[in-house]
């Protein structure tokens, strides 16, 4: 009977510690070779199978807010202007729209001249304008002002929607760059609206940051000026702009000034660049005739062939191209211009229709050129975005880490082990041979469930070490108080471990409970989840080896010596 | 057999004053330093050396080929409009200095570059700074940059972690065992953060995120170090029906006192090991799980066995009275009265 359980059990720790062993130095995805077991074979296998974080890896953690504020305010804002001109289509004298953002409340706020007509105008807006209670907007009326409020659950519904917008379109142009092995996720709940990004191997995040602050949004759009063959009608300073409108200094809704730099001069998009230039301004409609959005594709090409000035040539979707198309057969002759990030980029007049082709000149390098059009190709972010933590590190100080961490963690175990044989003698042997396998089978854990390696993920390792001999401890301790106390040797054993098994769970369980707590409370900070990871693996790996194993170990022993057993080495 | 302790009889319990006096001393000690740092800060110094983790700011790690004298590096820095830096070399390797920046309120807000609000643009002027030393000489091997919003989110996240993983503890403990027991385990647990803290205010170690994780796995240590001994208060319970809870209690801290001590101390060795060779970037966090051992295992012998059995006798005297006056009130006690604690029994017995 004892015998059969001892092969059983044998088995059952030979098939564990085997499968552990190759999932942690064997290769995986293909069959072993001979190589696989030469030292360096090892070594590589070891160094493909186990992730490292990024602190030991080296790569760039980046934490990005997107400020829906910003969205939510462009949001109302757009809407106070399509609904003064929805209320003045409906024949509604307005006296004032626009759009109130303050303390964090979103309203469209608009005055009219006739109180008894507010229903009429309200009517009239929201046939136009998605500002109604379905949209999550509340109206209410108070003598000749009319206001639509956002509500709060439909801003966290709008923050949310936009974030996740953002996180696509940042997805896009990570990949875009070519960037390996990227990870992009939402972090904290809902109502965050940040995303963490992390990249191995980027220890210069700079050039990626400047890409995802890229707005780039275009537009085409109609300028207002007498038709070609006139030359298009440009404006030397703001003011001169503003006052070719005649409406008494202010810009009406349905005009815009925009800054144009004409095509000679050199421009770039780096706005930080405050080179004097000439720049005019232009008076143009709103809103313009195609946005961003209809973009189909966006290329960085050549303007002469060989040449190292680039170009943007740009396609339209369907929709947009026949939107485009109905514009320009319509306006033979008149300006359009060219608008990214609110500055005219080119003005051209119409000669014939155009319906889904076009360029965007201006003197980019190749690479402001390439830039450029992945940022236009994956679309404008809804809202900018802010770092709120960056954190990088270069793979000579992750080289760093790691061999401070092994040798920190061999230190440990050699002075663990050196103790252990001195104290338990032959005891020390079983503690031993469970503490090696506690470390195959906690590497092991790691790697099947593709958690990542960091730095305090060793700290974990050097301190399951500890917990896992503390097992060992109590067992021996329990085993020497039973033969003091006069039990024969089998019965201390069978009670030392009946006893410590009790006490050993309870510490167990606390801890992992410790650790669950960790790993969900830290869901901001990776490398502290690394190390519940490891510290929790370790404790449930160590109920196997310090328990399963040590005691296979000593039923092994008597069983050698045959029922009569008179001393035992612990 | 080579034995630690044998047949110890200490009065661990009899000792309780001496014990509780002078763990009141060490919290009080390191809890007024903190508050004196606090309120009058001698040499610049606050109630803990947060780190950019939990204060906001920037910290880059830089490598110098052939390194500058620190006060030629700190008159580049300044030269880039970077405010206050703190430059600390690194002392196990040579040429390799830590710049700690702190966040630049005033930079940010004069900043025209809108998608920079929120971390500071201080490793790019750092670049700037260290490529006046020679191109090629200085280069970066890391940088940390965190903005005033997401440390003071930090801050509080590593509050409530801590405090979430006691209260976890707590109920597991309850659970387990009984409220009383967690309460005392929680308590001295409790104490040893605290006077792990106070030491990192008296001698102004840094505090970043790794310290958090060594405090709740010193959390996690402790309260096993008091589950060993309830375990086997429990058990001794049921053997010596006729012995006090304050002998039992004596008898079960002395009997586990050699795992205790082993234990401890092997964790000791592996944290001393870690202190020593696991680099500067591990340093706060062995640190702090060296002292919290330390205290963590003198509390588990001096602090949680009496706390509990104060408790329970507190519990047991009060059960006392409420069963005299059922005995006084015999209408109550037709109902069933009040269940006496095991506290209660055992006192009964003995007497």
């Amino acid at each position: 009977m004892k015998k059969r359980n001892l092969l059983q059990r044998t088995i059952i720790i030979v098939v564990v510690t085997v499968v552990g062993l190759y999932i942690v130095i064997g290769p995986h995805g293909r069959r072993p070779r001979l190589a696989d077991f030469k030292w360096s074979g090892i070594k590589a296998n070891l160094a493909n199978n186990i992730h490292l974080g990024l602190d030991l890896k080296g790569g760039s953690h980046l934490v990005m807010r997107v400020k829906v504020e910003e969205y939510l305010q462009h949001l109302t804002e757009n809407n106070a202007v399509a609904a003064l001109n929805a209320a003045k289509d409906a024949g509604i004298e307005v006296k004032d729209a626009h759009a109130d953002t303050t303390g964090g409340n979103y309203r469209v706020v608009m005055t009219i001249a006739d109180p008894a007509k507010a229903n009429d105008a309200r009517d009239a807006v929201q046939k136009k304008v998605d500002v109604s209670d379905n949209a999550g907007w509340s109206f209410s009326a108070s003598g000749p002002t009319l206001t639509w409020t956002l509500s709060g659950a439909e801003q966290k519904v709008l923050g949310d929607s936009a974030t996740q917008q953002a996180q696509k379109i940042i997805e896009s142009r990570i990949y875009g760059i070519g960037v390996a092995e990227p990870t992009l996720q939402r972090r904290g709940g809902q109502n965050s609206h940040e995303l963490l990004l992390q990249m191995p191997g980027i220890s210069d995040p700079e050039h990626v940051k400047q890409l995802l602050a890229g707005q780039s949004h275009l537009e085409l759009v109609h300028v207002i000026s007498p038709p070609s063959p006139a030359p298009v009608q440009t404006f030397m300073t703001k003011e001169e702009a503003v006052a070719s409108l005649n409406s008494g200094g202010n810009i009406p809704a349905n005009r815009r000034v925009l800054p144009y730099t004409e095509r000679q001069d050199l421009t770039t998009t780096d706005q930080s660049a405050n080179a004097p230039r000439p720049q005019k301004w232009v008076v143009v409609e709103a809103p313009a005739i195609i946005d961003g959005i209809d973009l189909s594709g966006a290329q960085a090409i050549p303007e002469r062939a060989g040449g190292d000035r680039y170009q943007i040539s740009f396609s339209l979707k369907k929709a947009g191209a026949d939107k485009f198309g109905a514009w320009t057969g319509a306006n033979i002759n008149e300006f359009m211009g060219v608008v990214l990030n609110d500055e005219v980029k080119s003005i051209a007049f119409i000669k014939s229709q155009i319906n889904d082709q076009g360029e965007i000149e201006g003197n980019f390098t190749k690479e402001q050129g390439e830039d450029l059009a992945l940022t236009l190709r994956s679309g404008a972010l809804p809202a900018s975005i802010g770092y709120s933590e960056e954190r990088t590190v270069g793979p000579s100080l992750g080289a760093d880490s790691i061999r401070s961490g092994v040798r920190a963690s061999l230190l440990g175990l050699a002075l663990v082990v050196f103790f252990m044989l001195i104290y338990y003698r032959g005891a020390g042997v079983n503690a031993i041979i469970a503490l090696l396998l506690n470390m195959i089978l906690m590497l092991a854990g790691l790697i099947l469930f593709g958690a990542t390696l960091t730095l305090p993920g060793i700290a974990g390792i050097i301190l399951t070490i500890g917990m896992a001999v503390d097992s060992n401890v109590l067992i021996f301790e329990r085993i020497r108080e039973e033969m003091r106390s006069g039990k024969t040797i089998p019965s201390a054993i069978e009670q030392g471990f009946a006893h410590a098994f009790v006490t050993i769970i309870d510490t167990h369980v606390t801890t992992i409970v410790s650790a669950i707590f960790l790993y969900f409370f830290a869901s901001g900070a990776p490398m502290i989840r690394g190390f519940a990871v490891t510290l929790a693996l370790g404790l449930v790996v160590n109920l196997f080896s310090a328990v399963y194993v040590s005691r296979t170990i000593f039923i092994w022993l008597l069983s050698r010596k045959g029922g009569r057993v008179e001393s035992l080495s612990i | 057999m080579f034995q630690l302790f044998h047949e110890v009889k200490i009065d661990w319990l009899g000792k309780r004053r001496f014990f509780i006096g002078i763990s009141i001393v060490l919290m009080l000690a390191g809890m007024g330093t903190a508050l004196y740092r606090h309120r009058f800060h001698p040499n610049g110094t606050d109630a803990f050396n947060l780190g950019v983790d939990f204060k906001g700011g920037t910290v880059v790690t830089t490598r110098f080929k052939q390194p500058p004298a620190v006060e030629a590096l700190r008159a580049a820095i300044e030269a880039t409009g970077v405010r206050d830096a703190v430059i600390q070399p690194v002392l196990d390797r040579p040429g390799e200095f830590l710049i700690k920046v702190p966040q630049q309120a005033a930079a940010a807000q004069t900043d025209q570059n809108q998608t920079q609000v929120g971390v500071d643009p201080a490793r790019a002027r750092l670049g700037q700074a260290l490529k006046t030393f020679g191109e090629g000489n200085a280069e970066i091997l890391g940088t940390d940059a965190v903005s005033a919003i997401a440390s003071s989110q930090l801050r509080t996240q590593a509050i409530a972690v801590t405090v979430a993983a006691l209260i976890g503890m707590l109920l597991f403990i309850a659970f387990r065992f009984e409220w009383t027991y967690g309460a005392s385990a929680v308590i001295a647990v409790f104490h040893t953060v605290l006077v792990t803290l106070g030491l990192f205010s008296i001698f102004q170690i840094e505090i970043n995120l790794t310290v958090i994780a060594a405090l709740l796995t010193l959390v996690g240590f402790d309260v096993n170090d008091s589950i060993v001994i309830f375990d086997r208060i429990r058990e001794n319970r049921k053997l010596y029906r006729r012995m006090s809870l304050y002998d039992v209690t004596n008898l079960s801290i002395n009997q586990t006192l050699s795992r205790t001590v082993i234990t401890s101390g092997l964790v000791f060795l592996s944290v001393v090991s870690l202190v020593l060779l696991g680099g500067e970037t591990l340093r706060p966090f062995s640190l702090a799980l060296l002292m919290g051992i330390l205290f963590g295992t003198y509390d588990t012998i001096a602090v949680a066995g009496p706390i509990m059995v104060w408790w329970e006798r507190r519990l047991a005297s009060s059960e006392r009275a409420a069963n005299a006056a059922a005995a006084n009130a015999p209408r109550n006690s037709q109902r069933g009265g009040v269940k006496p604690s095991r506290a209660a029994l055992a006192r009964e017995q003995k007497s």
